[in-house]
């Protein structure tokens, strides 16, 4: 069966030698010596001229995360990390004088040029105004390592009253407001990771909308890792108060490299009353080669809690990327009637390992939540979806559902459901469907009936597959996403 | 080889002055991973959902000799009366884990033996794995060894296994053994009774040879105080067809543990089951299938009706290795929670390493349906009635799905007699 | 050229549950240039089996024969390359693609034949504009543009989404394979026009049909009978007529 072949084939060099951002920028680093003790800490906390009580929360995450082990239970493998021989801080020297994008190095605008960050949003990177169009403008807080080096459309966003600025800079800037929900949703002593994130996080965003202000505009962060040995510890706080709304747009691509990375984020909802968040991620991480060297470890832990009546937190991530992919952002949905979203597709190919999925716990009363994940997996990879839905005794009424599909490409990879349902409660429904299939032959016959190319009729068939996921996407994303599944595609077919 | 009793803690301890002296490797062995890993706590994937707390602080001794027999005609005409027809089948009855000539009525068309006479293990048995199964494997006295010639039609066999215990705690930990050699056919029917405080640690090794089938229903009554931990190995060969059903109603903490293994091209195996619990009993449906082999079909079903503080578990593992191409796998867990304090866990799994296959599962989770309820009572029938209705067509669904019309009988008469026209369980 | 779709002692066979089944067993067929053939015969004759081996499905394997379609090897070539060379075949049960937009896969299938045919790539509101026109002359909703190819289709708007495609990518021989099938009578007479629409002297069609009535509005060249995999009998329109009241039995005992 030629055809099944040539598709294996196809789909085998997704990713590989396509993967079009592998350079690195060649910027001055102020880079602190490998290690992980407290005087890095200190050293860390004194840098970002953190208070007092930041360096007292961050020592004390750090003794937790010592009496801690590294989770086991994932479904991914890889060799042991020495956390001891890895750089905790790497900063871009900046120039003296103020931060103005003008002042942000011409290097720097390149890479963003490579990476594919669009004309408009280089625009405003570079400080020109954007004409007022129909589309509604981006702001961009540009992560480079660990220190963002540029912030854009501050006084509009400052005019609504929206907040969005660097943590480390909200740290001192809005200390009261940092302290009261910093490490609220996900504490310190969470997971292993979230511990490590908490003692050593360089940098990260922090956007605090006030009550009744729908944000004027999407919030995008472009993350990205570049200097050699350095581990990537943002630190993401949104805080959206009564009757407000954000939408958080996060992507990320790194540089080509040999060794593996880690990278440890943590991110933290919160939504009150009649507020919305909706989280946006498109992760295209260097995956390592063909033969699973190299790549990023990708550790996150993502939460969000629905404290207020009525609130809504959406979770859409689209994960291309990274060796190992360990990622469950979830809800908890307190507040009555509030409601959480998961809507994810995750591709691994090669060697790829990413065990993804997401928690729902249903505290309150007609909390509703929905998962929707797509997993395709292709060459050597495994893709494990792994979920909770968790209804406890007070939350009547409580809905859940979930539908789960894998799509497998090639008969060298694997894909992995496992869903844990636990209901408390007799009023509240819950349904999780899950299939797992290749792509169908009929399908493939048909396109290519039509005069398209198996590589564009499996391009097609993939996109329509994750078609539910991808539509939650913001248009931005939307169309990069889509971009980013075919690119993954490209080149398969010979 | 004492190294037990020196460093034993949690449950595995109850069992601590029988664990001294195993003899044989086997036995040696499995002594050797209980010491290693003891008895699972809910840190261990498989057993998250069930805590062996409920063993309690008591020892648990070796059966006495002796039993009353009343007691055991008693619990025996509670079995058999439940449907005409099984009084006419031929069986097999353990009492406290040893057979029972004086109650059995043995079979004719297969060849039958006990361990206790010629111990057998089984392959497919791992003890380094399952620490009950290591536990049984250390203090296993007597079980059915039970071997279909090959291309022979045996009909029906029960295997009645009848706890009778008092207060004091004992544990019986039987081992049976069952080959349906090839083309040949077999329709099993285990019932698990009893009184009183004991522990029951069945582990059942099943081959089913080429072109043979299985069709295996195990009837769940153990007593009220009882705890029932079994596993069962089911090795399925090529054209064959292991078709089970579980039924789970009695005890106070029972796991079904089966380990189905499609070793060869074209099997099919059916891992069905339903319970029906109230009070505080906890009841677990745990099952791993495993294609090892390309074309073959699996299937799995599961009912649960929670009541009272019950909580139903319900772990099913399908994976399906690279070879396994064009493998069919369907699994639905489906759950009707009847009481604010009931619970349901479920976690359904798929686990795939082949391209060309169809596989899905499926759960739900809820409550009755207020729309047929409200339909039913607007004909006249009150809602108690109506509840009921609904209840037993929500279990009659599982039960439906056994093949052997005996078997499928027996399972309602059973039902119909411990609930009929009750909102909750005697 | 002097026949522009030349099939020759064509034999078939798939493999069933690990059985080789033969379906096609010799079957000889030429179509010229602008006629419109039909081939009837009971069900499991093979007449799906002809369709899908000349639009080069991988499951059935070609054991003996061949098939050339305007002078090129026909069965050498991949099933895109033979749309591209203006092959179309409208499936007896076209398939659903959930999550793909009809407008998108349409306009993504004709921009691969236009560029395999060394023509400009049509842009999406230029395609649009084709699109929607080709749709109203079908009496098609116009929302079935916005929907996913063929998923929740009834089987008369799948049949027409198929005819819309075909007159979208403008082919020289169109296979239809029971297209007739589940249409009422005004869906039967827009669908015949739509293939009328097409008919020139570059044109031609091999018609998989039951019924008379489809013919009615077509008017066919030639009919085929096939059996068992091979085509027993041809005749002029008459034969199509005549079959419609006897039946087939009488031309298969008269054959055996």
């Amino acid at each position: 069966m030629p055809a099944v072949t040539q598709t294996r084939e196809a789909v085998e060099k997704l990713g590989q030698s396509t993967y079009k951002w592998g350079f690195e920028t060649d910027i001055e680093m102020d880079m602190a010596p490998k290690g992980l003790n407290e005087d890095i800490i200190r050293l860390i906390s004194s840098r970002k001229e953190e208070p007092e009580w930041m360096l007292e929360w961050r020592l004390a995450a750090y003794k937790t995360w010592q009496a801690m082990t590294e989770p086991k239970w994932a479904k991914v493998g890889y060799p042991p990390i020495d956390y001891q021989d890895a750089h905790y801080y790497a900063a871009p020297l900046k120039k003296p004088g103020p931060k103005s994008l003008d002042e942000v190095d011409p290097e720097l605008l390149r890479t963003y040029e490579k990476l594919g960050i669009p004309l408009h949003e280089q625009a405003m990177l570079a400080g020109v105004e954007v004409p007022e169009g129909e589309r509604m403008p981006v702001a961009v807080d540009a992560v480079f390592d660990s220190v963002s080096v540029a912030t854009t459309f501050r006084k509009t966003l400052e005019e609504a009253g929206v907040i969005f600025c660097p943590i480390s800079e909200a740290v001192k800037e809005h200390p009261d407001l940092v302290r009261k929900y910093l490490g609220t949703v996900v504490p310190a002593g969470d997971n292993f990771f979230s511990a490590l994130n908490s003692a050593v996080f360089t940098d990260g965003s922090f956007v605090y909308v006030p009550k009744g202000v729908r944000c004027p505009m999407e919030l995008s962060t472009y993350f990205r890792i570049n200097a050699k040995n350095t581990g990537q510890f943002e630190r993401t706080l949104i805080v959206v108060e009564e009757g407000a709304s954000v939408s958080y747009l996060e992507g990320c691509t790194a540089p080509m490299r040999d060794e593996n990375q880690l990278h440890a984020a943590v991110v933290e909802l919160v939504a009150m009353d009649d507020a919305s968040i909706k989280y946006s991620t498109v992760q295209n991480w260097y995956p390592g080669d063909e033969d699973g060297r190299g790549g990023i470890y990708n550790f996150v832990t993502k939460r969000g809690i629905c404290r207020g009546a009525r609130s809504k937190i959406s979770w859409t991530q689209v994960e291309t990327g990274s060796a190992i992919t360990w990622k469950y952002p979830s809800c908890i949905l307190q507040g009555e009637g509030s409601v959480g979203e998961f809507y994810s597709v995750a591709v691994t190919n090669n060697r790829q390992q990413a065990d993804t999925g997401t928690k729902m716990i249903h505290l309150g009363r007609n909390t509703r939540s929905t998962i929707i994940a797509k997993t395709i997996s292709a060459g050597r990879s495994d893709s494990t979806y792994r979920g909770l839905v968790r209804v406890q005794p007070k939350a009547s009424g409580a809905r859940n559902f979930t539908q789960c599909d894998s799509l497998l490409i090639g008969d060298q990879c694997g894909a992995h459901t496992v869903p844990y349902i636990e209901s408390r409660n007799m009023n509240a429904r819950i349904e999780h469907e899950a299939t797992t299939s290749k792509i169908s032959e009929d399908q493939l016959f048909y396109c290519r009936q039509r005069g398209l190319s198996e590589e564009d009729a499996v391009g097609l068939i993939v996109n329509g597959f994750c078609r539910d996921v991808l539509k939650e996407l913001p248009m931005e994303f939307a169309v990069e996403a889509q971009k980013l599944l075919q690119i993954s595609l490209e080149g398969s077919v010979g | 080889m004492n190294a037990l009793s020196k460093d034993m803690s949690g449950p595995l301890a109850l069992f601590a002055n029988r664990l001294n002296t195993p003899t044989g490797a086997e036995r040696q062995s499995a002594a050797g991973a209980l010491a290693r890993t003891g008895l699972p706590d809910r840190k261990v994937e498989a057993w998250r959902y069930t805590a062996l707390r409920a063993l309690g602080k008591q020892d648990y001794a070796a059966p006495p000799e002796q039993v009353d027999a009343s007691t055991v005609r008693a619990l025996l005409d509670g079995v058999l009366q439940a449907h005409p027809a099984m009084a006419a089948l031929p069986r097999v009855v353990f009492v406290n884990g040893r057979h029972a000539p004086a109650f059995s009525a043995l079979p004719d068309d297969v060849d039958l033996s006990f361990f206790a006479h010629e111990p057998q293990f089984g392959l497919q048995a791992a003890p380094d794995r399952d620490p009950l199964v290591a536990l049984n494997t250390v203090l296993a006295e007597d079980g059915l060894v039970l071997r279909v010639p090959a291309g022979v039609d045996a009909g029906h066999v029960m295997l009645i296994s009848l706890g009778v215990a008092g207060a004091e705690p004992l544990s019986f930990h039987p081992r049976h053994t069952v080959v349906v050699e090839k083309d040949a056919h077999l329709r099993l029917i285990c019932v698990q009774a009893g009184q009183g405080t004991y522990f029951h640690n069945p582990v059942m090794d099943i081959r089913v040879e080429d072109g043979a089938t299985l069709e295996h229903v195990t009837l769940q009554t153990e007593g009220a105080q009882a705890i029932s931990l079994g596993t069962l190995y089911a090795h399925v060969g090529h054209q064959s067809v292991y078709d089970s059903f579980v039924l789970g109603l009695g005890g106070l903490l029972v796991r079904h543990e089966v380990h189905a293994h499609l070793a060869a091209t074209r099997g099919e195996v059916h891992v069905n089951g339903a319970q029906r619990l109230a009070g505080q009993q906890v009841g677990d449906i745990t099952s791993v299938i495993t294609h090892a082999a390309s074309d073959c079909t699996s299937r799995q079903t599961v009912r649960n009706v929670l009541d009272g503080h019950a909580r139903g578990v319900f772990q099913g593992k399908v994976l399906v290795e690279r070879i396994a191409q064009k493998t069919d796998g369907y699994q639905m867990n489906q759950a009707l929670l009847l009481s604010p304090d009931a619970e349901i866990d479920a976690k359904p799994e798929l686990e795939i390493y082949a391209d060309d296959v169809r596989c899905s599962h499926g759960a739900t989770v809820g409550a009755l349906d207020d729309e047929q309820l409200f339909y039913l009572r607007s004909r006249g029938i009150p809602e108690h009635e109506a509840r009921q209705i609904l209840i037993d067509a929500f279990l009659d669904e599982a039960v439906a799905l056994v093949v052997d019309a005996t078997a499928q009988t027996f399972c309602r008469s059973v039902l119909a007699a411990r609930f009929a026209g009750k909102g909750e369980p005697s | 050229m002097s026949q522009f779709l030349e099939i020759s002692g064509l034999c078939a066979q798939i493999d069933a549950d690990g059985q080789e089944k033969q379906i096609l067993r010799g079957v000889d067929l030429s179509i010229p240039p602008g006629e419109v053939h039909v081939i009837m015969g009971p069900n499991g004759s093979g007449k799906s089996t002809l369709s899908y081996v000349l639009a080069g499905r991988e499951d059935y394997e070609v054991t003996a024969g061949t098939a050339t379609f305007h002078g090129q090897n026909l069965l050498a070539m991949e099933p895109e390359e033979r749309a591209a060379a203006g092959l179309f075949l409208a499936f007896q049960s076209p398939i659903e693609l959930p999550g793909v937009n009809n407008a998108n896969f349409l306009r993504t299938a004709v921009n691969a034949v236009r560029r395999a045919r060394g023509l400009e790539e049509l842009d999406a509101v230029a395609f649009l504009k084709m699109a929607r026109e080709a749709a109203k002359a079908l009496s098609m909703a116009p929302d079935m543009l916005k929907r996913n190819v063929n998923v929740g289709f009834s089987g008369g708007e799948k049949k027409r989404n198929e005819v819309l495609q075909m007159t979208l990518l403008q082919p020289t021989f169109a296979i239809l394979d029971e297209t007739d099938s589940g249409l009422d009578v005004d869906a039967l007479r827009i669908v015949a026009e739509g293939v009328n629409r097409l008919r020139a002297p570059t044109f031609s069609a091999l018609v998989i049909t039951h019924h008379q009535k489809l013919l009615d509005y077509l008017v066919p060249d030639r009919i085929h009978v096939m059996a068992r995999g091979r085509i027993i009998l041809s005749g002029g329109p008459e034969l199509a007529r005549q079959i419609d009241q006897e039946g087939y039995t009488k031309f298969l005992a008269e054959v055996a």
